[in-house]
């Protein structure tokens, strides 16, 4: 069974003027337990729309979104705030962690809105995972002490640290220099692979996106897969001679 | 449980991370509740002076005063000692232990600068107790200064002054210029009253009764008698005891028993305009502290939009948002309603602040429990409400807008 799946889901907005904006259409999308996925589109493609939706923030005007097979729909407020505190963890692109928090007591906010052992134990638990992503030196330091690709480490060790089934990553290269942001993806890749969540990556870079196993443009609100003969297209003409004369 | 006790963390970090901000957001709530809580605690150590002060004049609760029976045809008061005897017996009857005579008379006392005027209130010994006597020095009349040759004399505080202000150990007498010069022993001396300027003592009865001018013309007043009853039985006694006497004395005279104490002065509380005028004040200064923290928990929740966005994606459902925000307004005023109780008990249980309250003032009373409860109450009643609206805001923060705010 997939770990989510879209179908047919479509997402409008109206508008002041009466009008209606549709930001998402007919969206068909499955995803499995330790899947990669990228989605790439430029913007105002509708990327944030659809992660509101892959992480059960926001309702799809139609379609069906199932979580486990369960319909979101269905879930009432308080359960989908749970269930999207265990099962999804968010990495976003400005890392978003909490200021003058130190790593570890950032690492521990979601383990707030668990319960039992994760709530207990949740100091423990916030010092391996920040141990696990390379981190364990810099516990008690503050975002305002910690470099951009450190910080974005606490930010993946945050989602990572209840043990999601699914990651979404928004744009999480996206602050980040080169050679950071590739060692973060990889760190990224790495852990979500070794736990076996599904990892959904939204980017405009191409190189970020090319680490999925699986990937889709977005545009206009339509997902298209992204095949590779496709994408080899898309090399060739990349690399075409607009100057050049063309023959017949 | 995790849940509250999870926003409870929540609310102690945002306090601990945010100290400057809170102290200072808090410290009119601290004042508030400083004032509110001493406020009401001024009041009721007013009111425990007023009541004393009220008690000494006219007796503690219940006290019954009966009058001389009169026959109301001739205007000619019952024998003293026939009224004596009849309310002696209805007081053993009714087992009633505090009871005595009083009355007040004026006499002229010899002092080494001259002859000066004394008023003089006759009493027995029962009368100390009944009217919370408090002496500055000496003690108060027992039995056996009844049997005393010499009358025995307690003196306020301005002749005690004339006097010199011997000690008590040296016996000193004062001579009272009666029908003859007679000497009399001060075993005491009461604080003089506000209002006193002359000179005063109390005598018992009996003592009076053998030195007093005898000569025609002089009156000598009849004593009305004082009961001090249990409160929740007066009334009925009052009925019994104008029941008695009448039966004792004869249905023709006019027989007067009436409450004395303040008590009995009717429902109004005789100082209820000061307490609400002072509740009132207090009520408020908190007020005002409560919009000043509501302006900066509104100010900062805005601030911290993005900051609950994040807790949101990670799992935080909208009433967990809603109590940790909640929280975090009553931790803190909780914290300040702590500090203003505090500041409260210290300014007004010393000993200066006590004295300019209620100077005569001699069963100091704890701090009432009353107050402090009122001003933690207060604190905490204040936290709520202030935390109130920017939970609302709080929880109506969209996710992904606040993420990306």
């Amino acid at each position: 069974m997939s770990l989510i799946r879209l179908e047919g889901v479509t997402r409008s907005v109206d508008l002041p003027d009466g009008s209606r904006l549709e930001i998402l259409k007919g969206i068909d999308l499955e995803v499995g337990g330790g899947e990669h996925v990228s989605i790439v589109g430029p913007s105002g493609s509708g990327k944030t729309t659809l992660l509101n939706l892959l992480g059960l923030i926001d309702n799809p005007t139609s379609g069906v979104i199932l979580f486990e097979g369960i319909p979101v729909e269905a879930l009432s407020g308080g359960r989908r705030d749970r269930t999207r505190g265990r099962d999804v963890g968010f990495v976003f692109q400005q890392f978003n962690l909490l200021p003058r928090r130190t790593a570890l007591e950032n690492v521990m906010t979601p383990l707030l809105y668990a319960q039992g052992r994760e709530f207990w134990n949740r100091r423990r638990i916030a010092a391996e995972m920040l141990e696990r992503v390379g981190l364990g030196h810099r516990l008690h330091s503050t975002p305002d002490r910690l470099s951009g690709g450190e910080q974005q480490r606490v930010a993946i060790a945050r989602a990572l640290v209840r043990g999601p089934r699914l990651i979404l990553a928004d744009e999480p290269t996206g602050a980040l220099d080169v050679d950071t942001g590739q060692k973060v993806m990889h760190l990224l890749d790495e852990v979500a692979a070794q736990s076996g969540a599904a990892l959904i990556t939204i980017t405009h870079d191409p190189s970020v996106a090319s680490l999925a196993s699986r990937r889709y443009r977005l545009d206009g609100g339509v997902l298209h897969p992204v095949t590779d003969a496709a994408r080899a297209g898309q090399r060739e003409v990349a690399f075409v001679d607009p100057f050049a004369p063309r023959s017949l | 449980m995790n849940g509250f006790i999870g926003a409870f963390i929540e609310a102690w970090a945002e306090f601990r991370v945010h100290k400057a901000r809170v102290i200072l957001s808090l410290i009119g709530v601290a004042i508030a509740v400083l004032a509110l809580t001493a406020v009401v605690g001024i009041g009721q150590i007013a009111t425990q002076a007023q009541i004393e002060q009220l008690e000494r004049g006219s007796g503690r609760p219940a006290t019954l005063v009966v009058s001389p029976p009169y026959n109301p045809e001739t205007g000619q008061a019952v024998d003293g000692a026939r009224f004596d005897a009849a309310m002696r017996e209805i007081a053993d009857r009714y087992g009633i232990d505090f009871m005595g005579r009083t009355s007040w008379d004026s006499t002229r006392i010899q002092l080494p600068n001259g002859v000066q005027p004394l008023e003089l209130t006759l009493v027995e010994p029962a009368y100390g107790p009944m009217h919370r006597v408090e002496l500055v020095a000496g003690s108060w009349f027992t039995d056996r200064d009844e049997e005393r040759l010499m009358p025995a004399l307690i003196i306020n505080e301005h002749l005690w002054e004339a006097l010199g202000r011997p000690p008590m150990s040296s016996h000193p007498t004062v001579t009272v210029l009666s029908e003859r010069p007679t000497e009399a022993i001060v075993i005491g001396v009461v604080p003089s009253l506000q209002w006193e300027m002359g000179f005063r003592a109390d005598m018992l009865v009996s003592a009076w009764e053998r030195i007093r001018p005898t000569a025609i013309g002089y009156a000598p007043p009849t004593p009305s008698v004082e009961l001090w009853v249990p409160l929740e039985i007066a009334d009925q006694l009052t009925e019994r005891i104008r029941a008695e006497l009448t039966t004792a004395l004869g249905g023709s005279l006019m027989i007067d028993v009436f409450r004395a104490d303040y008590l009995a002065w009717g429902d109004i509380d005789p100082i209820e305009p000061i307490r609400v005028l002072l509740i009132g004040v207090a009520a408020l200064i908190l007020l005002l502290g409560a919009l000043g923290l509501v302006n900066i928990a509104l100010v900062t929740v805005r601030q911290r939009i993005r900051e609950i966005g994040i807790r949101r994606a990670f799992g935080a459902t909208a009433p967990r948002v809603f109590l940790a925000v909640m929280l975090e307004s009553v931790v803190a005023t909780v914290v300040a309603g702590f500090v203003g109780v505090v500041l409260a008990i210290i300014l007004v249980q010393n000993e200066w602040a006590l004295g300019i309250i209620a100077p005569d003032l001699t069963d100091i009373p704890p701090f009432p429990a009353d107050a402090a409860l009122l001003g933690f109450a207060c604190a905490v009643g204040v936290g709520a409400l202030a935390g109130l609206l920017p939970a609302i805001v709080a929880v109506r923060v969209r996710v992904i807008d606040a993420i990306r705010y």
